[in-house]
């Protein structure tokens, strides 16, 4: 079970962001022939109820910049996520090398 | 998900900063000690830095219909402390803030307060408690790490229903109404994030024990349950 336990946790994490993919339907156009969009970002939903709550709030300040497109935006949502994956992939694997070498220095040393 | 740009009123957006500023700065000086202590610890720190770099990266499609993403800060705040959470948890916020016009500089206080002050404490405290009562080593990091991710999404389901309240049932229908939108769809992303995070500590566990055990996150008896 120990063994399996980090492969398990990892397929746990894939069936969670399945299942909604799955559970969520497109719902039908309505008569105005625009379906609802579905996953849009909970903050763009959070954006509809303040307009909702306080229709005259103006938002006061616009972002410095912003990506151009949403591919541009994926584009440097992927550099960040790959830079911190990176890290700790070479992280792990100079912890995984030292722990072997440290291992085997220990043989060798009590022989 | 973070408060958007321009959406929190002035006054809002500054009594924010002015709370969060000086957890940061108490984060800034715990982390430049520990170095100068620890500097074999440096590497462990990007470790923590980067994880959240990742998973505040990855958004996830949610039950709800809609898409938000963990934040990742847990891990560091059961190794390190939540204080030094505050500068990391910061630095990736104005990351997304500059370049991915995410989050805001003007809301920076009110998200550097929800995910860089308020979860990485509540990380903390929760895994503390849960060696406190025993629970196993993988339990402990799950449950902090998963209701902190958790809390970080209604503390900013706070602060906008501070910021604006229903015209008719006031705080506490606003309150329900991001939260629906905020903590709900975050459910099934905040049990992500607890196994992520065990995921990296079984790891950590295999190959760094001696650090782990040095940084007193685990002892003897823990590991060999």
């Amino acid at each position: 079970m120990k063994r399996y336990q980090n492969l398990l946790m990892l397929i746990a994490v894939v069936l969670l962001v399945a299942i909604p993919l799955r559970m969520v339907k497109k719902s039908t156009p309505g008569p105005d022939g625009k379906s609802v969009e579905i996953f849009r970002g909970a903050d763009d939903q959070a954006m509809d109820v303040i307009s909702n709550i306080a229709p005259g709030y103006q938002p006061w300040f616009k972002p410095l910049m912003e990506p151009p497109s949403t591919e541009i935006g994926s584009l440097l949502f992927a550099l960040q996520a790959a830079m911190g994956a990176g890290f700790i992939g070479y992280y792990l694997g100079v912890a995984s090398t030292s722990a072997k070498m440290r291992r085997k220095l220990d043989k060798e040393g009590r022989c | 998900m973070h408060i958007m740009e321009g959406f929190l009123p002035v006054k809002h957006a500054i009594a924010w900063s002015v709370v969060s500023a000086p957890f940061v700065a108490c984060g800034l000086y715990s982390v430049n000690k520990r170095i100068k202590e620890k500097p074999e610890q440096r590497m462990l720190l990007g470790v923590a830095a980067a994880f959240t770099f990742v998973l505040s990266a990855l958004k996830m499609p949610s039950v709800t219909g809609s898409c938000s993403h963990p934040t990742g800060t847990g891990l560091g705040a059961v190794l390190f402390g939540p204080a030094a959470m505050a500068p990391i948890g910061t630095v990736v916020l104005l990351f997304q803030a500059i370049l991915l016009a995410h989050g805001g500089l003007t809301t920076l206080g009110a998200n550097t307060f929800s995910m860089a002050i308020v979860g990485p404490f509540s990380a903390a405290f929760i895994y503390r408690m849960a060696k406190a009562v025993k629970l196993p080593f993988g339990v402990s990091i799950f449950l902090a790490t998963c209701l902190a991710d958790l809390l970080t999404y209604i503390t900013t389901s706070l602060q906008l229903a501070l910021a604006f309240p229903d015209p008719v049932g006031g705080f506490t229908v606003s309150f329900a109404k991001f939260a629906t939108i905020f903590a709900i769809t975050q459910i099934p992303l905040a049990i992500s994030e607890g196994l992520l995070t065990v995921v990296v500590f079984n790891s950590l566990a295999r190959f760094n024990l001696r650090e782990l055990k040095e940084m007193n996150v685990v002892t003897n008896q823990e590991v060999k349950a």
